[in-house]
């Protein structure tokens, strides 16, 4: 019953907002259009703008209903930024699918916002190698960089294209025609560079990209920190400097005025209202303590 | 209703429905909201106006690109001003246009719902699109179920050629019928590409004002229109029924399927030769093709995206019918999700995708941008510990983290109402802060400034004055001093507004300088009454993209503190190189762009012009 003889070709271009993923899915449309194949390409955005996830889905072929390609169909995943990439895995045809990635990291503020001791980033983990072990067609160029080589960040989405053009059937004379409808005509001799820079990059025999450090977790330590605020209450005079200051608003003014820990759990150990205090009012101690004596509560307050 | 007779196997079927039509001389890409506008433009409409929201934005900006001599077109205040104005175009005779996203229809309701009764002069439609799914949106309405409620037929296109086609079709159907016609669009309609034929522009021939006693809406006007408003319903029901555009694709008889818009792009995708009735619109019922249809086949089974608008419909009918028991009612749908919802009803093998890679998705959540001028109102907020109550915008996503600076969040202009109603509660103890955008403010925001002062509420309203539309992509509006073509108009004064209305409390500070934000805003609550503080800083994307010189770190000065994290500037990330535990911080030079509130917030003064740190 669902049998069909010749699908349609499934392409996915995910990035970060702002990254071009919709000019580059442009290109890719036109170029299919003008092979006479029915072409649906679909996008969101919206909030997406704001730095979020973008996607886009390009269909092609004789007969192309749905506008949204089905999870594990995508012929070719192309990543403009690699987290995204990796996102958008599972849509790749498990044994055939092509998966395209520019190694540039765009580490969002959401990954950064551990702020326990030894915090880990939230980033992908995942280096080029851990995916062509699983992915065999895996392309992990680092465009950006390449394209920083070339004068000019903006096209490293060029060099991406200039690959991608090696796994489809398209003439390269019908990418070179199309390519000029869609970039800035000052920036078409880079573009033009970029995108045969592309095309070599596949030709040559690379190692997987491992200079992409992975952050492993480490071994957790035998010893954890506590941290401990020692307030001289004679000392404050109420002047509010260190509640406004802290990173972690963990500080209040008491009903007497008096500087107070009021959530100890978020105390960082920072030191920011240790050395803003004009009045030397707070110590900030910090020890090494064996991991089993520590309790939910890691920070406690001290009184002098 | 048409019948499709097609191969049981889409082989080699190039003859089959659109494809010819859709690949052949003259077709160009477009989206949804191309297409409409196309359609609109082509129809002769004279007057359109909307209200900028995804995903419906574009068509606006699409019939903007249209000659001005060929139609009007402009930016209203709000949605229902938008289709007051598109209606009185209506009643003066020419073809006139409305576009909104599916929660503008809530505002312009009030409007829509005895329009139906009052009926046109010149066509009137309306493009509401909805978002299922909520990619951009605060809840995921089905406005099928308004179309009744309104008595308003709703027709819905399957992709961008029906979208175009469909728009000229709701012209013919609104002035035959004597009624607004609602095409009703989703985000995946609106933002898909597709082949599109387009046609010639057909100007209308306007007759002029037409006096007639239904035109003014009256118990004694109303009592009479109503029943020609039922009967108007069970006439295009018929009608519904005898056009082509209700379409039933022969197929094996065991299982019928019915279905409209999207949705049915879904089931062609995945299913193949069962009997398919399409439905061009969704409201009101073509009940005799539906009969004729459900006699037919042993089963039916209706497939739709949000609620069981049609399968409630039909199952009143009589029939035994299925549709909510194997797909879901929230969320958009998806070849996959219809895919297994046929699996679920035994006309498909489940599809078990093997999963590659086993590992935790990167959460990206959307952010405010480096240099976001909403960004510093908040962290004064946030230090303030102030109760806000917030509105619709960019500035929303200040509830998240690591800002977290926003307690409530509702619907356009929400933010002041609900702060008086805060205040009112008498229990809160944190000062009580309404934060508002320019363009919320003047959508719905100043209706609700005129009921705190009136009743002497004690809350503070931050109005964040970025000149523009933002969240929609830069949309001008009348606080902006220029329309959608462009040209220059009165610019509205927010200091005069909020005089006018009689606050009292009033300062307007730079959103960039958080010294004084922080001392205007805390002064501000601390004032007994409505206190405005107004804080002024452009957009950093639009009208004009922003960019001043980059700031960088010096490492050896900065103490890991994490302040500066707490902006959530997607220009600020960790660094490998830590002190004490934890990670020391750097800036990415090429999307910083120079705002300077991580330099105010640094507590070790080591953010610095990139310039003076590498002078080369």
């Amino acid at each position: 019953m669902n049998a069909t003889v010749t699908g349609p070709t499934n392409v996915l271009i995910v990035g970060v907002g702002g990254q071009g993923v919709i000019m580059v899915s442009k290109i890719l449309a036109r170029l299919s259009q003008q092979q006479g194949l029915q072409v649906k390409q679909s996008e969101v955005h919206g909030m997406a703008k704001r730095g979020g996830s973008v996607f886009s889905h390009i269909r092609f072929g004789e007969e192309v209903w749905s506008p949204t390609i089905p999870m594990g169909e995508a012929d070719v995943v192309l990543g403009l930024e690699w987290a995204e990439g990796l996102r958008w895995l599972r849509y790749l045809k498990p044994d055939s699918g092509t998966f395209i990635s520019d190694t540039k990291r765009i580490v969002p503020p959401f990954s950064c916002r551990d702020r326990q001791h030894d915090a880990k980033h939230g980033y992908a983990h995942h280096t080029v190698a851990d995916i062509v072990a699983q992915v065999p067609n895996t392309f992990a160029p680092d465009a950006t960089g390449m394209a920083i080589e070339l004068g000019n960040e903006r096209v490293a989405n060029t060099i991406l294209l200039g690959v991608l053009s090696t796994v489809m059937d398209f003439p390269v004379k019908d990418w070179l025609k199309v390519l000029p409808e869609f970039v800035p005509a000052k920036t078409l001799e880079t573009n033009l560079k970029a995108f045969k820079a592309g095309r070599a990059w596949t030709k040559k025999p690379h190692e997987p990209d491992l200079r992409q450090t992975t952050v492993q977790a480490q071994a957790g330590p035998l010893m954890r920190r506590q941290v401990s605020l020692e307030i001289t209450e004679e000392w404050c005079k109420s002047c509010d400097i260190c509640v406004k200051m802290c990173p972690e608003r963990c500080l209040a003014l008491d009903q007497r005025q008096i500087v107070k820990l009021v959530k100890p759990q978020a105390c960082t150990g920072c030191r920011v209202c240790e050395w803003l205090c004009p009045d030397f009012a707070i110590a900030v101690h910090v020890e090494a303590v064996p991991a089993e004596n520590i309790s939910v509560v890691t920070a406690t307050e001290v009184r002098v | 209703m048409s019948e499709v007779i097609e191969p049981r196997v889409s082989s080699n079927a190039p003859e089959s429905l659109n494809i010819i039509t859709q690949t052949g001389q003259g077709a160009r890409p477009m989206t949804g909201n191309e297409a409409i506008a196309r359609g609109v433009w082509e129809a002769g409409c004279r007057v359109a106006a909307a209200y900028p929201g995804t995903p419906s934005t574009e068509i606006l900006e699409n019939l903007a690109k249209y000659p001005s001599q060929d139609l009007h077109a402009q930016w209203s205040t709000n949605e229902k001003i938008a289709l007051d104005v598109a209606y009185g175009a209506s009643y003066g005779g020419v073809r006139a246009f409305c576009a909104m996203k599916h929660v503008g229809l809530n505002v312009a309701a009030d409007a829509l719902l005895t329009q139906a009764y009052i009926g046109v002069n010149g066509g009137m439609v309306l493009a509401v699109c909805d978002d299922p799914g909520i990619h951009s949106s605060q809840n995921e309405q089905d406005t099928r179920l308004f179309g009744k409620l309104a008595n308003v037929p709703v027709l819905e296109p399957s992709d961008a050629q029906e979208a175009l086609d469909y728009t000229r079709w709701a012209y013919e159907l609104s002035e035959q019928f004597d009624t607004p016609i609602i095409v009703r669009s989703t985000t995946r309609i609106a933002h898909t590409r597709s082949p599109v034929v387009v046609g010639e522009r057909q100007e209308f021939e306007s007759q002029g004002f037409v006096e007639r006693p239904e035109n003014i809406a009256l118990p004694t006007t109303a009592r009479r229109r109503h029943p020609v408003v039922i009967e108007r319903e069970s006439l295009m029901e018929t009608y519904f029924s005898e056009s082509a555009k209700t379409q039933w694709i022969k197929g094996d008889t065991s299982v019928g399927i019915i279905t409209a818009g999207m949705s049915y792009s879904y089931v062609r995708e995945v299913l193949q030769g069962f009997s398919i009735l399409k439905l061009p619109a969704s409201f009101p019922l073509a009940r005799d093709s539906v009969r004729e249809f459900c006699d037919s086949v042993e089963r039916v089974i209706v497939v739709e995206e949000l609620e069981p608008f049609l399968e409630t419909e039909i199952a009143a009918m009589g029939y035994k019918v299925e549709g909510k028991v194997f797909f879901p009612r929230a969320g958009e749908l998806s070849p996959e999700l219809v895919h297994e919802g046929f699996a679920k009803a035994g006309l498909l093998e489940s599809r078990k995708i093997k999963s590659m890679l086993n590992f935790d998705e990167l959460v990206r959540p959307p952010v405010l941008c480096s240099g976001c001028p909403h960004t510093g109102g908040y962290m004064a907020l946030r230090a303030l510990d102030a109760r806000v109550a917030g509105d619709i915008g960019c500035y929303t996503l200040a509830a998240m983290q690591p800002l977290q600076a926003m307690d409530t969040c509702v619907s356009m202009g929400s933010s002041i109402g609900t702060a008086v109603g805060l205040a009112k509660a008498g229990n809160e103890t944190r000062p009580i802060v309404a934060t508002i955008g320019d363009s919320t403010f003047l959508h719905g925001g100043i209706p609700g400034l005129i009921d705190a002062v009136y009743n002497q509420a004690n809350i503070t309203v931050l109005l964040l004055n970025n000149s523009t539309t933002a969240m929609t992509g830069g949309q001008d509006h009348p606080g902006t001093g220029r329309t959608l073509r462009g040209d220059e108009t009165h610019q509205v004064n927010y200091a005069e507004v909020c005089r006018a209305v009689g606050v009292k409390s009033l300062k307007e500070v730079d959103s960039y300088d958080l010294g004084v934000l922080y001392q205007a805003i805390r002064e501000a609550t601390e004032y007994k009454g409505v206190s405005v503080v107004i804080a002024n800083r452009p957009c950093v994307l639009d009208p004009v993209k922003i960019k001043g010189p980059a700031f960088q770190i010096r490492a050896e000065g900065c103490t890991a503190c994490q302040s500066c994290m707490n902006l959530g500037c997607p220009a600020l990330s960790w660094s490998d190189e830590m002190l004490d535990g934890h990670h020391k911080i750097k800036i990415d030079e090429t999307s910083c762009i120079g705002c300077t509130l991580c330099v105010q917030i640094c507590p070790s003064d080591c953010i610095r012009p990139a310039l003076e740190l590498n002078p080369s």
